[in-house]
């Protein structure tokens, strides 16, 4: 039963504030995770919009950029990523971004195949 | 010069047809130097930066015209000119004194010399200065500073009676403008993430458009330094050719030996220190003197860029290295290789003139005293009295936003029309921040 629950995989998604994206970095490899891919998105997540103005024409700009991080870790690593996350992220102002975190079917290394436990970022000792 | 007949009132019509053009260069030089800043930082204050330098235009003319020519150019007090021209009194269709160009002229390309230094001292603090308080440093600076700088160096101020050569603005453009950077970065303080994170430039395209721009205009700047088409005019405009290229051979030699690659923006960064060398020097050595200008100039800014970036000033676009530096290179240089022959005014140690080199020290060290003490003074004035920065949360954001409210890059996407013609009035539903 403690083996099986050591492989499973969880996906952590977080979306942050592109400003915050280096801070979030940081604090990541600070907390020993080792694998992360990341994206430019844009969303709305209930901020305030941006009022802009071009040669008289005036736009509320709905969405704002976002940056969206993609981690998967095993499953007792979860609360560290999300600790990491949201400490480095946090402004205190709407528009912060969130984190999701969703069970993995799978996880799959390429050049060796290993897969789950040994394919994603350990559990550290 | 004298070849050529002078028309009604000693105006020379190849004179004024060259320096007509000569002004309309120089003012490119400001759009040039706003798209090379807006490079060299990050997307989110691309129209800041650019704005800051569309803003010098703006400020610096206007004040130009109402002051600053006047304390620049009318008389020969020591210290400052007078207020005979304020408000362009008395600047007409006659020929300037000494020149065979009508004063209009003449105050017009001086005019373009006060815009484009005032829009470099902007790069020592983009990123986080206010839009507000930039502008009112603007009008200040380019009266106090730049005015006065230019009356010692041009207007027959005391640098100029007592010798000191300057040809197109060791002085007043290049030391003025960066040893003013650095005392703004002092005073305004530096970027919030800086020396944490790794603050990139978002378009080295720019960069490379905006220093040949600049280098473009730089031959009004430089050939048009000698209000005419005779020899000082023309051996300054060859010049501004000569010394960037062998800057440019330098700085590749360094970049090589430094990281075994040559870089785009150390080119473009070569290219301006080599027009700066050549500025004050450019009507006063030879040629051959211009093209070592170029390479003994490279050595000194290439290495204050690579040391200041290791300490904690942030003098944001290395306005110090790239125009005090080489400015104070190009000032002592005349002092060394100044040539009679070439020049008609007078030679340099190297020929014979020792005391051409002390008159070059003293504006070497003048120069740099009064723009970074005058600097300091305006900043530390009116920063008793106003916020000079955006908070760190705005400077999180960006200045684009913030300040002017649009973007480099917008896409567009997500973006809801309010113009009123459009019939869309009716707030769009938005969650509830609470």
């Amino acid at each position: 039963v403690r083996k099986k629950k050591g492989d499973r995989v969880k996906l952590v998604i977080g979306i942050v504030r592109p400003e915050k994206a280096n801070d979030v970095l940081e604090a990541l490899y600070r907390a020993e995770v080792r694998g992360v891919s990341m994206s430019r998105v844009q969303g709305h997540g209930g901020e305030l919009d941006r009022v802009e103005t071009y040669r008289g024409t005036t736009v509320r700009m709905g969405l704002a950029d976002k940056v969206r991080f993609e981690i998967a870790v095993s499953d007792s690593f979860v609360d560290k990523t999300v600790e990491a996350l949201s400490g480095s992220a946090r402004t205190g102002e709407v528009g912060d971004g969130k984190i999701f975190v969703v069970p993995l079917e799978r996880a799959v290394r390429i050049r060796t195949g290993e897969t789950d436990h040994g394919a994603v970022t350990p559990v550290a000792g | 010069m004298g070849a050529l007949p002078l028309g009604a009132g000693g105006v020379s019509a190849g004179d004024t047809a060259w320096m007509l053009a000569a002004t309309a260069l120089v003012l490119l030089m400001t759009p040039a130097l706003g798209l090379f800043y807006a490079g060299l930082v990050r997307a989110k204050n691309t129209l800041n930066t650019f704005m800051m330098c569309v803003a010098a235009i703006a400020i610096a003319t206007v004040l130009w015209a109402v002051v600053g020519y006047s304390i620049a150019f009318d008389g020969n007090g020591s210290i400052i000119g007078g207020f005979g021209n304020a408000f362009l009194h008395d600047v007409g269709f006659a020929p300037r004194e000494g020149t065979a160009i009508p004063e209009l002229v003449f105050f017009a390309f001086q005019a373009t010399f006060c815009i484009v230094t005032t829009a470099l001292v902007s790069g020592a603090v983009v990123e986080r200065m206010r839009f507000g308080p930039f502008l009112l440093f603007a009008a200040l600076w380019s009266v106090l500073v730049y005015a006065v700088l230019a009356h010692w160096a041009f207007g027959n101020g005391w640098l100029q009676a007592h010798g000191t050569l300057d040809f197109a603005g060791g002085v007043p453009v290049e030391m003025g403008s960066g040893f003013s950077a650095l005392a703004a970065a002092l005073v305004v303080g530096a970027r919030k993430d800086y020396g944490r994170q790794a603050l990139l430039p978002h378009n080295a395209v720019y960069v490379l458009l905006g220093a040949g721009l600049l280098w473009f205009g730089w031959f009004g700047f430089n050939g048009g330094s000698g209000f005419s088409t005779g020899h000082p005019g023309v051996l300054a405009f060859t010049n501004t050719l000569l010394t960037p290229a062998c800057a440019l051979v330098v700085w590749f030699l360094l970049d090589f030996y430094r990281g075994r690659k040559i870089t785009a923006i150390g080119a473009a960064t070569a290219i301006i220190v080599g027009c700066v060398g050549i500025t004050p020097a450019a009507g006063f050595v030879s040629p051959a003197w211009a093209m070592v200008l170029g390479a003994v100039a490279a050595v000194p800014s290439y290495t204050v860029i690579v040391l200041r970036t290791r300490t904690r000033v942030d003098e944001t676009l290395d306005v110090l290295a790239a125009h005090g530096i080489a400015g104070f290179t190009g000032i002592l240089f005349i002092g060394f290789f100044a040539q009679l022959s070439w020049n008609g005014a007078s030679d340099g140690l190297f020929y014979g003139d020792a005391a051409q080199l002390g008159h070059q020290a003293i504006a070497a060290l003048a120069g740099p005293v009064y723009a970074f003490g005058a600097t300091w003074l305006i900043l530390r004035a009116m920063g008793a009295l106003m916020p000079l920065r955006a908070s760190d949360r705005d400077e999180a954001i960006g200045m684009d936003v913030l300040e002017h409210g649009e973007e480099a890059y917008a896409s567009g996407e997500g973006a809801i029309l309010l113009t009123p013609e459009a019939g869309i009035e009716e707030p769009v539903p938005v969650a509830d921040p609470g």
